[in-house]
């Protein structure tokens, strides 16, 4: 019973990391940002979807699909306001850029969660779920929007494969991953597939915000752990690595669902953390890393 | 900093009555103290302010930390050279300035901190501290308002016999979770487990699971910090154990649009519900409130606001600014607010300067969230409905 139970709670959780961590995996092996704002553009997601159902009374998918919409928007206004003016920036070093951008996504994030904090309050914010209801799989008894997560998020990750390794547009987007010099050659504008990136990645943070929201519920306090989980699933899958991304979530998400049920949930992420700091000796790449 | 006070004591007799009030605003509960009491003063100054001094209201916010509170206490204190401090609804944050009362002399009450180790300080050095005054009710009041009126609706009303503690970690659950160890037993409930959570945990699945194992006939709460999160996933996992106890986020009327809903057939603990006259000042209070800021105070909205008129009247009584006479008076107050008649317990009682409760003084009330209203169901003269609960809540069929 608690096996199954761990199996069930375990594989929505993960798959709701395995969301969240792609478009930060993304956008690192595409652009080498990385994006301390994630938790922060998250939460705005939900709080919009939040928002919606309860001041302009939108129903369930409205008020999902709005959420969608603000976490495409806030991720596109993060790229233009805040990244691409320091990666084009000529009074900063090139090396040096890396370490700016790093900061001013991190300052960004708190600003949203300031913002958000002053307008909406801090206390915690769920989403109405779209799917309601309770489900017995093998005698546990699941709510349906925990299944509902799950399929949505192997779904999104399935199109985002689709698209990276099907289309033209994903292939010059792989390809910028793999060799951004080698992209500019072929005549492929940068820039072009940095917005691209970008657009991807809110879609990806808006969807996963709004399940999040649905699921467990976020709070402004939210922000730095949601980031620091994408952060430490990245680093152990390795940065960059999308494929490294997805068994880092499940891995992560496995040892915080067995540690919750199994020791007590006050312990949920230390074992992931130790985890981390493990793979940090033995392996710095990462599982899949290649840098 | 002693010849600080002294100078306030010496103020010339028509200058304001400063009080601070230390509270964070971003937050439901908090955003209410602040407001509450400048409504407060605006009323008092409108009918003459006291003895022809206006009552001036001065703000900080401490985003609930201590250090925060502090600084602010200070700068309320040595800058701004305010009379009182009404502080924070945050045990951790209203311990923290507690030596600082000692230190500045400078009355502070709080109107939501609930930990009964506000007042065993002031027991071990009265001296010292007994320039603060817990203007909530402390931990151990809050456990049995809600064993007394568990054993009228659960004992009595649906023959319940089992109970699991379920409280966050935090320094106002601890004498909280000791009171309801003792209490739940006398009233007939016995406990099979007591949980204690992490204020951080964000996933309740795996403790609602091993609740429901033991299959007590109610869960009885001790959250504050926590709130929408364990009460959206309880109603999406069809939990169907009923849920009992102090609950400080579902007292926020907001409570409702936050968990979209989810906190249908929630009980818990109040001072305060709406449409409820605990005295004759309180649904006036609420409809001034709602009228000028547009929503409901929090809880400590109505303590904040009591806690401006009874300081207020203290000072009038003291005579003076000095801080050791407005002691003396406030250790008198007799003031029916919107919660009740405030009474501080004595200098001698083990616990100082904690509110009294009961009939005649703060008796408490339980409500219920039903259809998206906040109904109060205990005590039976002031009830405005019966119970009832979602179709997933099994009542009394847990074993």
């Amino acid at each position: 019973m608690l096996f199954w139970q761990i199996l069930i709670d375990g594989f929505a959780i993960s798959s709701l990391y395995a969301l969240g961590a792609t478009g930060f995996a993304l956008i690192f092996g595409v652009s080498g940002v990385l994006n301390l704002s994630h938790g922060a553009l998250m939460v705005t997601a939900v709080v919009a979807a939040w928002a919606a159902g309860n001041d302009l009374h939108a129903g369930p998918y409205s008020g999902a699909a709005l959420g969608v919409a603000v976490g495409f928007g806030v991720s596109l206004l993060t790229y233009f306001l805040i990244v691409r003016p320091l990666q084009q920036s000529r009074k900063i070093r090139e090396e040096e850029k890396e370490i700016f951008i790093l900061t001013a996504t991190l300052l960004w994030g708190i600003m949203i969660q300031e913002l958000i904090a002053y307008l909406y309050t801090n206390n915690a914010k769920t989403v109405a779920p779209i799917v309601e209801g309770v489900v017995s799989i093998v005698g546990v008894r699941t709510p349906a929007n925990e299944i509902f997560t799950a399929i949505v998020c192997w779904l999104v990750i399935a199109v985002l494969w689709l698209l990276v390794n099907r289309t033209r547009a994903g292939k010059a987007v792989l390809a910028a991953s793999m060799n951004p010099r080698g992209v500019t050659l072929l005549g492929i504008e940068l820039s072009q597939i940095y917005v691209a990136v970008w657009a991807i990645y809110g879609v990806l943070v808006g969807i996963a915000g709004v399940l999040l929201g649905m699921f467990l519920g976020v709070s402004s306090y939210s922000v730095g752990p949601l980031t620091a989980s994408a952060f430490s699933i990245v680093v152990l899958g390795g940065l960059g690595s999308v494929s490294g991304a997805l068994i880092a979530a499940y891995v992560v998400g496995y040892l915080e669902t067995m540690t919750a049920y199994l020791i007590s949930p006050a312990y949920r992420t230390i074992p992931a953390l130790l985890l981390l700091i493990a793979v940090m000796y033995v392996r710095p790449r990462g599982l899949l890393g290649r840098r | 900093m002693r010849w600080r006070w002294q100078r306030s004591a010496t103020r010339k007799p028509n200058e304001p009555i400063k009080i601070g009030v230390i509270a964070e605003a971003q937050s439901v509960a908090g955003s209410s103290i602040p407001q509450a009491a400048q409504l407060a003063a605006d009323e008092i100054n409108a009918s003459g302010g006291v003895n022809g001094r206006k009552i001036e209201i001065v703000s900080y916010d401490d985003h609930s930390t201590a250090p925060e509170a502090v600084r602010a206490f200070q700068r309320a204190v040595n800058e701004d050279h305010v009379n009182a401090v009404i502080a924070s609804y945050i045990s951790e944050v209203v311990l923290a300035l507690e030596p600082w009362t000692g230190r500045l002399k400078t009355v502070m009450v709080t109107p939501g901190a609930a930990s009964d180790v506000i007042t065993e300080n002031i027991a071990k050095d009265y001296n010292h501290l007994k320039y603060t005054f817990h203007g909530y009710l402390t931990s151990t009041s809050l456990a049995e308002q809600v064993c007394a009126a568990a054993k009228d609706l659960l004992v009595t009303g649906l023959k319940m016999k089992t109970a699991v503690v379920m409280s966050e970690d935090a320094a106002w659950t601890t004498p909280l979770d000791a009171e309801y160890l003792k209490c739940l037993p006398e009233i007939g409930l016995k406990v099979l487990d007591h949980i204690r959570m992490s204020p951080d945990t964000t996933d309740f699945t795996p403790i609602f699971n091993k609740i429901e194992g033991e299959k007590p006939d109610v869960m009885v709460t001790g959250i504050s910090h926590v709130g929408v999160q364990p009460t959206v996933q309880w109603k999406q996992q069809e939990v169907p154990i009923p849920m009992i106890g102090v609950a400080s986020q579902a007292t926020n009327s907001s409570f409702w649009a936050d968990t979209n809903g989810a906190t249908e057939g929630v009980m818990y603990q109040g001072v305060s519900g709406p449409g409820v006259a605990v005295t004759s000042k309180t649904l006036p209070f609420v409809a001034a409130f709602e009228k000028r800021f547009g929503n409901t105070p929090s809880y400590c909205g109505y303590t904040a606001y009591d806690e401006v008129y009874y300081i207020a009247d203290a000072i009038k009584r003291a005579g003076s600014n000095d801080p050791d006479k407005l002691v003396d008076a406030l250790e008198k107050t007799n003031y029916v607010g919107t919660v009740g008649t405030v009474q501080f317990t004595g200098k001698d009682s083990p616990s100082p300067h904690a509110l009294k409760i009961g009939a005649g003084a703060i008796a408490g009330l339980m409500l219920q969230w039903q259809d998206g209203k906040q109904v109060n169901v205990w005590p039976a003269d002031l009830a405005k409905g019966k119970l009832k609960f979602p179709k997933f809540i099994k009542v009394g069929s847990a074993d």
